[in-house]
């Protein structure tokens, strides 16, 4: 079937662009500025052409590449962040004097690697695109590597998720000995009579995906990677591999498992209230601002993993919602991370935020307000986000769920609350220093505009999101 | 003489996705040990693969098994990359002195 490339252009012009830069980038001296700018207007084009794709649910290259709404709306929002990241993360790659040539183009493979895990619908072509995102961000972790902290979130990352592909590459083996095919129809038709292997197999991949959202058994490396590499590549870690991870996690869920849900439920039920508790109590005593959002990080995935447990429709576009909210919660975040600069440093210490309210009373307003949605306080998006997960969970049966939720909703504001307090009622340090960022202000308005008026009309995205079907 | 069949394959290659795993965990000197490890549990991987291929009597086992090699090759040499590039900042790759940020 010839004409399945077509469905395939965004790909293959994303992969061809990243050759041109690789070629343009080896040849061309001090010419990081030009590919930078060049990535940023590459992904205004790939959203376009996913656009240009008629959303008909189709698979093509033999039932292993699934074209359908669910996979367009991921890669879309991933795309966007992506952009949000990139734009408010310029300078600062500049400043922490790291401009190789190879730090976008290796941004833009991650990206390819998460196009092929949202839209994979066979086990080889999840596990080719989930290493291709790995091994990427691999690098991206250390990338400033004349950095001791860098190269040491690098070689944690790297052990732990090499372990968490092994599991998961097992797992896959095991399901494609017991059921006979890597397609995940066959599979699905294939593992409704219960035995052992399968369930072992759904358990080893089970793992794996926790690991790459950092659901809570398998938190470890978060703090420490978040902390550690630049925070240009924290916020990329915090934002995008999270959404292909969920993205992944509700097709394995809906797709090849879906026959056998009262065997996951209670796992995910179990990673989901540890990860919310975990998230919750940990971060209460951080002083580094990257490792509280490492934390709260942990604490919102157990949410949104929360809403995939229901199993049910209304449970995954909730947790769709919920993926959307949060990453604009985390742009914008990151986006007043990156304006934390002092006498040429950044800083990460959150009590050096102290009364930055006098000197800086619009930035510290937009903290604010994404931190308010961050702790889910209604009349922002993040309440909503909230709001549509314990619906759903409600509707389900799972009080008990339900209830653990909304208790570590209540713990989790603590620490979100006291930011607000040292910046507002703490006594003013010296102001930061003053740089035009249009990026960085960009993303901060954007972000806190899509967060105070998320309410006024909800309607936008749930109506593009319950279009969504992906069996 | 027993007669060798998938059962066989499957315990040898659960015996060494065992090694393989206790080799990251229990491992208290080198980190290049871990390297190892990893590359140990792709290979059980590929055992039980290759022999529910054979089993199944259906090729697309061995071809993810060849798959898996290519990504294990490219896996090794960016892990030794990032070891390389932390020695040069640590001067030492044990595995107890890798604990700059802990919390």
């Amino acid at each position: 079937m010839i004409n399945a490339v077509y469905f395939l252009i965004p790909e293959i012009f994303l992969a061809l662009s990243i050759f041109a830069f690789i070629i343009f980038g080896v040849f061309k001296k001090n010419s990081f500025d030009l590919i930078y700018r060049a990535t940023i207007v590459i992904i205004p084009i790939v959203i376009f052409l996913i656009l240009n794709n008629n959303f008909e649910n189709i698979k093509i290259f033999n039932n292993s590449f699934a074209l359908d709404e669910f996979s367009s709306f991921m890669k879309i929002l991933i795309l966007v962040s992506s952009f949000f990241v990139l734009i408010m993360s310029k300078k600062y790659i500049q400043d922490i004097n790291n401009n190789k040539f190879e730090y976008p183009v290796i941004m833009l493979i991650a990206i390819l690697g998460m196009f092929f895990m949202v839209s994979s619908n066979d086990l080889i072509l999840f596990y080719l695109g989930l290493e291709l995102q790995s091994l990427s961000l691999y690098i991206l972790a250390s990338i400033d590597r004349d950095n001791l902290r860098s190269s040491e979130a690098g070689i944690k990352y790297f052990v732990l998720s090499a372990l968490s592909s092994g599991l998961l590459l097992y797992g896959c083996s095991l399901l494609y000995g017991f059921t006979g095919s890597t397609n995940f129809q066959v599979i699905s038709n294939n593992v409704g009579d219960i035995n052992i292997g399968t369930i072992f197999a759904m358990i080893f991949i089970l793992v794996g995906l926790a690991f790459k959202v950092s659901a809570v058994p398998f938190h470890m490396w978060t703090p420490d990677v978040y902390e550690g590499s630049p925070t240009s590549v924290t916020s990329f870690f915090a934002i995008v591999p999270k959404i292909a991870g969920i993205a992944v996690f509700i097709r394995f869920m809906y797709s090849p498992f879906q026959n056998i849900l009262d065997q996951w439920q209670y796992i995910l039920v179990f990673i989901s209230i540890a990860s919310m508790i975990l998230g919750a109590v940990a971060a209460i005593n951080q002083k580094n601002i990257k490792r509280l959002i490492a934390y709260s990080s942990i604490s919102h995935m157990g949410y949104a993993i929360a809403g995939i447990s229901t199993g049910t429709e209304s449970g995954f576009k909730s947790t769709i919602i919920y993926i959307l909210i949060y990453s604009a919660m985390n742009i914008g975040f990151f986006a007043f991370v990156f304006l934390m600069k002092r006498s040429g440093k950044y800083i990460e210490d959150i009590n050096e935020l102290s009364g930055i309210s006098k000197n800086h009373p619009l930035a510290a307003l937009s903290l604010l307000i994404v931190l308010f949605s961050l702790a889910g306080i209604p009349p922002l998006a993040g309440f909503f986000a909230k709001f549509y997960i314990f619906m759903s969970v409600i509707e389900s049966g799972m009080y008990a769920l339900a209830i653990i939720g909304l208790v570590t909703t209540v713990v989790s504001a603590f620490y979100y609350i006291r930011i607000v307090k040292v910046m507002y009622f703490d006594s003013p340090k010296k102001p930061f220093e003053n740089f035009k960022n249009y990026g960085v202000y960009g993303s901060l308005i954007f972000s806190c505009i899509f967060l105070s008026s998320f309410f006024m009309y909800p309607s936008i995205f749930n109506g593009i999101i319950s279009k969504i079907n992906i069996f | 003489m027993i007669e060798i069949g998938l059962g066989h394959y499957l315990t040898f290659g659960a015996i060494i996705f065992s090694i393989g795993t206790l080799g990251i965990f229990l491992n208290r000197k080198n980190v290049i040990v871990i390297l190892m490890s990893v590359e140990l549990i792709l290979l059980a991987v590929n055992i039980n693969l290759v022999s529910f291929s054979i089993y199944l009597q259906d090729i697309t086992g061995q071809i993810f098994t060849m798959l898996i090699l290519t990504v294990a090759a490219a896996e090794a040499a960016i892990g030794l990359a990032i070891i390389v590039s932390y020695y040069r900042n640590r001067g030492s790759v044990r595995v107890e002195e890798i604990n700059e940020m802990k919390g």
